[in-house]
């Protein structure tokens, strides 16, 4: 039984090693390159350019200093511009008088270094899936995830799609899911609260948990992705 | 006084600029956002942001020049306010003005930009480069009409000291450059427009179009530095406008008031008028302003 074990996973390691020289990108592969002064080097893009090192889990701080952090994390949520879904046309909205974000603290960054929340606004499709793992993984911790809409939480509507994923939680770690199809941008704004309450609490530590059962979440991810091109942990 | 006196007054008046320029800032996001009809940020959300920045778990490194990019931008809106007078007459708050203290304020000026440059050209984006080439040619078109000024302002009074400038623009609004030299105010005035980066010149963040620019890779406490420096740096600009210009600050009110008031012109003209193209802008600040500070200069010879 254990062999039969060792040798499908023997098989899944051989697979994904295939699939990633089939779908590697030619300016990311193995190749022999001439430098000006003619010698002729050799170059590995994917170990070369990229850390090939793990996420590591990032203990919090403890008692009263971890507290006020947790409040000003809380109070200044910024979240990263990224869209899916029909739930991205329901972000843009809170940035106008009607519901306006600002003064809950919540603002919008256009680069995933300096976000710290990431909404999934709605069906999450293969190809996207793979965009929102590398923004995620190059949020600085802590990170949070907002599921936004039923299709993160059971697939909804297209949950028999045969290109989209049914369940985000198998992927990143969610923190504050928002249900309905589709939320409201009040919802969202309660959802930003609740995420608030759980930041303030301690308990938003999905980067920690990320971090500790990677190789699941890596698993998960390799097996719905097909063209795995890229490292397995984008800084 | 001693030096080590001077060196605690000078942090002290380094303090107190910082919470100042971050609760400015707080105050003119406010107003944009009330322009807008929104509510908008409460007013101690820049300090918020800077403890959420400073105590993030982890940051990512590109290289020495990305390190020094931040410190490089830092010790720009340090070092305008180490050689700025900022209380004309108080011997606590000249800081280390000096007889040409003039000049080396306008280098440091331009230093902490193209330290930011090459920080943020290590950072690889390619949104960094596009900001940081849109930048400097924008402020090379900036700092022709804003120097043509200052040599106006030099040789009506005589003097490249801040101090004795202030020193000859007491006694009553009537003595203030505003009213002395007119053309020159102008026409630094209006590079101002452009040293602020608000709209319509707000080419190096331009939101929604290179979002960010350059500091698009910096995150963490790199961020937190660039944000401690903007609210230095907005302040201590206009602490400069308002020793060349408006006459001076008596009192730490006075300076409040005033630097606000300068800091207002460009968010006021910012609210108003949407964003130029790198050329329209570059082309602009080569027309009216230099023009004008051509003109400060013929009727100042």
């Amino acid at each position: 039984m254990s062999e039969d074990k060792k040798n499908t996973q023997h098989s899944d390691e051989e697979k994904i090693r295939e699939t990633r020289e089939k779908f590697l990108k030619d300016y990311n592969k193995k190749r022999k390159v001439e430098t000006p002064d003619g010698k002729v080097i050799e170059v590995d893009p994917m170990k070369d350019y990229f850390s090939q090192e793990r996420p590591e889990r990032k203990d919090p701080h403890k008692g009263v200093i971890e507290k006020f952090i947790n409040w000003a994390r809380s109070e200044s949520i910024w979240v990263l511009g990224f869209g899916t879904g029909c739930g991205s046309i329901e972000i843009p909205p809170l940035t106008t008088p009607r519901f306006d974000m600002f003064r809950f603290g919540v603002a919008m960054r256009p680069t995933p270094r300096q976000s710290s929340a990431i909404i999934i606004s709605g069906y999450l499709s293969v190809k996207t899936l793979k965009r929102a793992i590398r923004s995620y993984e190059q949020m600085m911790q802590p990170k949070f995830v907002l599921a936004l809409g039923s299709c993160t939480i059971n697939g909804g509507m297209y949950w028999d799609s045969y290109n989209t994923i049914n369940r985000v939680d198998y992927y990143m770690p969610v923190d504050v899911y928002v249900a309905g199809c589709m939320p409201r941008p009040e919802a969202l704004l309660a959802g930003f609260n609740q995420l608030k309450k759980r930041i303030r609490e301690g308990r938003a530590e999905g980067a920690n948990e990320y971090a500790d059962n990677f190789d699941w979440y890596k698993a998960n991810q390799k097996k719905i992705i097909k063209d795995w091109n890229m490292p397995d942990y984008n800084w | 006084m001693d030096l080590l006196t001077r060196v605690l007054f000078t942090l002290l008046g380094l303090f107190i600029i910082l919470n100042w320029g971050l609760l400015m800032n707080a105050i003119m996001g406010k107003l944009t956002a009330r322009v807008g009809r929104r509510i908008g940020i409460r007013w101690y959300q820049p300090w918020i942001n800077l403890v959420k920045l400073y105590s993030n778990r982890n940051s990512i490194n590109h290289g020495v020049m990305f390190q020094l990019g931040p410190v490089f931008r830092l010790l720009g809106g340090l070092g305008i306010i180490l050689f700025m007078p900022l209380i004309y007459g108080s011997e606590f708050f000249s800081n280390f003005s000096f007889a040409g203290d003039l000049v080396v304020i306008l280098y440091i000026k331009f230093f902490g930009m193209l330290g930011m440059a090459l920080g943020a050209g290590e950072g690889g984006h390619p949104y960094s480069a596009i900001g940081v080439s849109r930048g400097l040619s924008q402020v090379t078109a900036v700092e022709l009409p804003f120097a043509l000024a200052i040599i106006a302002l030099a040789v009506q009074y005589n003097t490249l000291s801040l101090s004795e400038m202030v020193a000859a623009q007491q006694g009553g609004v009537l003595n203030w450059t505003l009213f002395t030299n007119p053309v020159a105010t102008l026409a630094a005035l209006l590079s101002m427009l452009g040293i602020f980066m608000h709209s319509p010149f707000d080419l190096v963040k331009a939101p929604n179009e290179i979002p960010i620019g350059p500091p698009t890779e910096y995150h963490s406490s790199y961020l937190g530095v660039l944000r401690t420096n903007a609210a230095i740096l907005h302040v201590a600009e206009a602490v400069l406008f308002m020793n060349l210009f408006f006459g001076g600050a008596t009192s730490w009110g006075i300076l409040i008031i005033k630097t606000f008031l300068i800091y207002f012109i460009s968010v006021l003209v910012g609210v108003v008028f949407p964003r130029f193209r790198v050329e329209q802008s570059v082309s602009w600040f080569l027309k009216v302003p230099l023009i004008i500070g051509i003109i400060a200069i013929i009727l100042i010879l």
